[in-house]
């Protein structure tokens, strides 16, 4: 399901150095077209490699005009479905159309926490360096697994 | 000065502590390290790091797209050696168990933090109710039940799974302490002393620059290999990989080049999915309790059971081993009692028997999640082809094959484990093992590779398997621990290349100057005598390797002949490598990501031609050695690859149980 940029959405971020899908592809495929001369179409990005798309929508996510939708393979699955998400800061709906027409709507949550919020040492214990080659970590969330000694056989 | 194509400029830098990759170990890594570090500098120690990732650490390595389920979770009832049972028994019977056993003691450590974090885990309420992991009940740390898929597995709402795990990395490295979209692309060894690692080398996805960085610890975790086959899509589908396209066997090809002993690369997963998409199915078979049949309705577990009996005690245990299951699935393929199904019409109605309406309406959003938080493109697929779970049933198939150490695979680096779970410090097959190599299981700092300041965890750590998300990311922790003390036992050591930063250049911009150089011979950009394109050179990869190494063409079976041909072939094949052409930096990350995979590729042909059995029959098959053979080998099949003389050393290493495994088969019996 390679994505596809629409060229009445997309703002190429507005004249930034980076667009915000080329900024999170893990794959390295959205590209902006400065000049319109990959594309015809100037200042709007594209999926430069679409059979290298993995679909996993993380340009489609983030994009701040909701310009990028999915198109299923084509080599693979009938024509007009199609899967669209809208993600917010702590839930993600997503909109399924099928081919038949027939529509489905789920909200899931996607995080308990304010994003940007995490504290990640907040009210942790500094390490203490006379454990450095000692089992666990510097800090324990009541999640180590001591482990039944007897289990150890050529111990 | 700024870099132009064709003549970039150089970046270097020099830092204690390198990671190579962005996942969920680096980001474990990431973690764990800020305390140490603070600890160190009070003890008159200060350390530096650095993260290169080359994509952005929100949305890189396997969890980029989200995760439903956290697959390794203890819990408080599981004991660490019932886990490395587990592994053992999924993986043929040759695994580490210290390695496991590590890792089962420290990985719900991590899970904690997750949901610290803001991970939202689904648990189970006093009546047995499921609920989503942002109802506000109590914590896994506090005593919440989770919801189980499986022994190990718990459900989660994992959409933003990387997304959260990153955030907390990130703050606690710093960001100005990580470069994204830098692809290291060699590790480089020390100039006096070649069984060492000195630095790194890589380039800008992004801008003419080439970055050479130096240390005295690097923590190699890019991931395991995707698409060294041809998969079962090969137009514009070919994306649609199980595992993420963009894992390019660079963990292995790199710590190979860099001189460390590799382990079990004949290991592979061939994962059984929902065909064309890749969708998960451990939900609909242990969650919704769905069946797998053939054409007939038929349970081939059950129709087949019989062949489970030729491989003993791997197919005796309570649950066979992955490999096993797709052996009992093949048959009917072969056979020609295809399609083979996943029964969800006949699951999901059975479940509908007990539940309310509302409780239905859930059921059916918790599969449809199942899917979209990992796998939107299998929703896709349902919605173009009209499939309803409910009212319809999907296809299952066997993917093409997979190289990685923390699925269901166990293809990796060899590493030293644990000191106090009882492993062997010596060696009983001492045959052919290079001198120079360490002895038994542990030497010195846990994760380090046989290569002195060379570190791995993830998709990296070979002879394990099972960690998956949550195992990968305790991995990164403890080798942030191991490299700390490395760094400070090695303070006074300086990290000397053993090649110039001119030559490193050269090396790494090659299929630059080979466009250039030559583009103007042809007016066809992409077809001149004079280089190949990066993709021609991995459709040639494919074929080699679907057609001689045991792809889906040949039904996963491959013998001596088939192999000496693909050696051959691949060493050509690698000798070209070396023209590969970069039209663009884009163009460039391919070539590098390919060869890579060419590398990683030959380690598995190798292996397979060095072990003479059919270790995991379902993954694939010898067939001038179809069967187990207990008595030879079980055991390791280790290498070691030479960066110069281009060729691989295969060897064997003893393999011994440090937990009793019979309690698996014991367990089975009633």
């Amino acid at each position: 399901m390679p994505t596809f940029v629409r060229t009445d959405k997309c703002d190429g971020c507005k004249g930034q150095d980076k667009t915000a899908c080329m900024y999170i592809c893990p794959h390295d495929l959205m590209k902006l077209d400065k000049d319109g001369s990959e594309t015809g179409h100037a200042m709007k990005s594209y999926n430069q490699e679409p059979e290298q798309c993995w679909e996993c929508y993380s340009c489609v996510k983030i994009c701040p005009q909701n310009a990028i939708e999915a198109r299923p393979y084509a080599d693979i699955v009938p024509l007009g479905g199609s899967v669209q998400p809208l993600r917010g800061t702590d839930s993600i709906m997503w909109t399924i159309k099928f081919r038949n027409g027939t529509m489905k709507r789920f909200k899931f949550p996607i995080r308990t926490t304010p994003e940007g919020s995490i504290d990640p040492y907040g009210g942790k214990p500094a390490a203490d360096m006379a454990n450095i080659a000692k089992p666990g970590f510097f800090v324990q969330v009541n999640g180590y697994r001591a482990g039944n000694a007897s289990e150890l056989i050529r111990k | 000065m700024a870099g132009e194509f064709g003549n970039p400029e150089v970046v270097q830098q020099e830092v204690d502590i390198l990671i190579v990759g962005g996942g969920m170990a680096a980001c474990g890594a990431a973690y764990e390290l800020g305390p140490w570090i603070d600890a160190a500098k009070k003890a008159g120690h200060d350390i530096t790091v650095k993260l290169v990732d080359k994509a952005a650490m929100d949305r890189s390595g396997a969890v980029a797209q989200g995760l439903s389920a956290i697959n390794t979770y203890i819990g408080d009832t599981q004991d660490p050696a019932d886990y490395a049972r587990m592994v053992s028994n999924d993986l043929m019977g040759i695994t580490r168990d210290d390695l496991a056993y590590d890792l089962g003691r420290h990985v719900d450590e991590s899970v904690h933090l997750f949901e610290e974090w803001g991970l939202p885990i689904w648990k189970t309420d006093e009546n047995g109710e499921r609920h989503d992991g942002s109802k506000g009940l109590p914590a896994l740390k506090d005593g919440g039940k989770p919801v189980r898929s499986g022994k190990w597995q718990i459900m989660i709402n994992g959409e933003s799974y990387k997304w959260i795990v990153a955030e907390a990395a990130k703050k606690a490295l710093g960001t100005d302490n990580i470069d994204e979209r830098i692809f290291i692309v060699k590790l480089v060894n020390d100039a006096k002393d070649k069984n060492r690692i000195a630095g790194a080398v890589g380039f800008s996805t992004r801008e003419d620059k080439v970055f050479v960085y130096k240390a005295k610890a690097i923590l190699l975790v890019a991931g395991g290999c995707v698409n060294i086959f041809r998969p079962r899509s090969v137009g514009e589908g070919q994306g649609r990989a199980w595992y993420p396209v963009w894992n390019a066997g660079s963990t292995y090809a790199m710590a190979a080049e860099a001189g460390a002993e590799m382990t079990m690369m004949e290991n592979r997963f061939v994962p059984t999915r929902f065909k064309d998409g890749y969708g998960p199915v451990g939900a609909w078979f242990l969650l919704f309790k769905s069946q797998a049949t053939n054409a007939f309705g038929e349970v081939y577990m059950q129709r087949n059971k019989e062949m489970l009996n030729d491989y003993p005690p791997y197919g005796q245990a309570a649950v066979p081993a992955s490999c096993l299951r797709n052996h009992l699935m093949l048959k009917e393929m072969r056979e020609g009692r295809g399609p083979i199904w996943m029964d969800t019409v006949s699951a999901l109605a059975k479940l509908r028997e007990t539940l309310s309406p509302r409780e239905v309406k859930h059921l059916e959003a918790e599969a449809w999640e199942d899917f979209l938080d990992m796998c939107i493109g299998q929703c896709g697929i349902w919605a173009g082809e009209n499939i309803e779970p409910e009212k319809k049933n999907s296809e299952l198939m066997p993917t093409e094959p997979y190289l990685l150490g923390s699925h269901s695979g166990c293809c990796g680096i060899w590493v030293s484990g644990p000191d106090d779970i009882g492993a062997p410090t010596d060696e009983a097959l001492g045959d052919g093992i290079p001198d120079y190599l360490p002895k038994g299981w542990n030497w010195g700092y846990r994760s380090m590779t046989t290569v002195q300041g060379l570190f791995t965890a993830g998709d990296g750590v070979g002879a394990s398997g099972h960690k998956f998300s949550s195992g990968s990311h305790a991995e990164g922790r403890l080798c942030a621990k191991s490299m700390v003390k490395f760094v400070i036992d090695n303070k006074a050591w300086k990290p000397e290349l053993d090649t110039s930063v001119e030559q490193l250049v050269e090396d790494i911009y090659r299929p630059v100057r080979n466009f250039l150089e030559h583009k103007d011979y042809t007016t066809a950009i992409d077809i001149n005598p004079h280089y190949i394109t990066p993709k021609m050179l991995q459709y040639r990869l494919q074929k080699i390797m679907d057609e001689y190494v045991a792809g889906v063409a040949t039904y996963y079976t491959t013998n001596a002949n088939m192999l000496d041909l693909a050696e051959q072939k691949l060493e050509m094949l690698k000798e070209d490598s070396l023209k590969m052409r970069a039209k663009d930096l884009h163009e460039l990350l391919r070539a590098w990501e390919n060869y890579h995979r060419i590398l990683t590729a030959e380690a598995h042909m190798k292996h397979i031609q060095f072990r003479e059995e059919s270790r995991y029959p379902g993954f694939y098959y010898r067939m001038d050695k179809n069967f187990v053979d207990e008595e030879n080998w079980h055991c390791f099949v280790n290498s070691v690859y030479d960066k110069d003389s281009k060729k691989w050393t295969c060897f064997k290493r003893a393999h011994v149980d440090l937990v009793d495994k019979s309690k698996l088969f014991k367990a089975a019996a009633h």
